[in-house]
């Protein structure tokens, strides 16, 4: 089960990376340096080829291994960022979540571990505004887990757009990083919803 | 002999990197170690954290090392190869907010006094003040 779990997520993330390639890069090109679709790519490629290997591990070191790949292979700030976010989900998840409370707190490892090595939090323009609001929805416990997290990232990822970048390549454009999506916000919502995705369809 | 903090350059561009070393090399000459790389995994522009981690192995001596990078990725890639090296190491490995090139130079320029780490990243630092 778990393993067809994790070999249907990496498939679900490669696919969605490769569709949303044109369009990361599009968002990053406004306001970065334009290569954020094809290094999602790169790195989720990477781990699509690895598949086999992954796919068996035990959760936490399946995460932890899809995470490393990441980091060597995506070649921007992304690479750390996501390879963090999983890396650090990994090491919590020592033992395997089970339900909402315990996911969060896998994941809230995940999103502290991102901040650390961005040095950045909510209210920056970055992924952490899809990030943060969707553990927080988790954390509230109320209404559907998938159906409030799917929505805390949409919001999460449309509250960028009138954001003054303060970090990354974006933050050199000051007022003109205005009225963009964040692409890493992006790619953070695309990823969440392969995941609320893939849980709605296994239960 | 005494050995001097050595120098990591890391840029989005190997032909960048390459020509900061080069750079440094000609101006402060070759008592100091200095190590480049450039260009993601794939060969395109961006910054390859396994490629930072050799680099730093590559001039890693015990008065240690000062990395300088371009822009955000750089940063983000080196901060994360620094952690991947075994802590004793790591603690001697530090980098420098600081522009690339003139940055490289200073720094150069201090390491081969055989001024601390400490102070080579103050100086290479002192170009934002």
């Amino acid at each position: 089960m778990k393993t067809e779990f994790l070999r249907a997520a990496i498939a679900r993330a490669t696919e969605t990376m490769r569709a949303h390639n044109q369009e990361l890069t599009e968002l990053d090109q406004a306001i970065g340096d334009g290569d954020h679709g094809t290094n999602m790519q790169r790195g989720f490629d990477a781990i699509e080829a690895s598949a086999d290997e992954i796919s068996p591990l035990d959760l936490g070191a399946a995460l932890q291994k899809a995470g490393m790949t990441l980091v060597t292979t995506v070649g921007g700030a992304s690479g750390p960022l996501y390879g963090s976010l999983l890396m650090s989900m990994g090491k919590a998840a020592s033992s395997e979540p089970t339900d909402r409370a315990s996911f969060a707190a896998v994941f809230s490892e995940g999103v502290d571990a991102v901040k650390r090595r961005g040095k950045s939090d909510v209210g920056a323009k970055t992924m952490l505004d899809v990030l943060v609001p969707v553990l927080q929805a988790l954390q509230d416990d109320g209404g559907d887990a998938v159906a409030v997290a799917r929505q805390a990232a949409d919001e999460g990822l449309e509250s960028t757009r009138n954001m003054l970048a303060t970090k990354g390549r974006a933050s050199f454009l000051g007022e003109r990083s205005v009225g963009h999506l964040d692409p890493g916000a992006r790619s953070s919502a695309l990823l969440v919803h392969v995941v609320c995705d893939l849980i709605e369809e296994s239960q | 002999m005494s050995e001097s903090v050595s120098i990591v350059i890391v840029s989005h561009s190997p032909q960048v990197a390459r020509g900061a070393a080069d750079m440094v090399r000609e101006m402060v000459g070759e008592e100091v170690q200095v190590a480049h790389c450039g260009g993601n995994p794939a060969g395109g522009l961006g910054t390859d954290v396994m490629a930072i981690k050799s680099a730093i192995e590559s001039v890693y001596n015990q008065k240690g090392v000062a990395i300088l990078v371009d822009l955000g990725g750089a940063e983000t890639n080196s901060e994360m190869a620094v952690e991947m090296l075994p802590a004793e190491m790591g603690e001697r490995v530090v980098i420098c907010n600081a522009p690339i090139v003139e940055g490289a130079v200073m720094a150069a320029t201090e390491a081969a006094g055989g001024a601390p780490l400490e102070a080579v990243k103050a100086t290479a630092e002192e170009f934002l003040s």
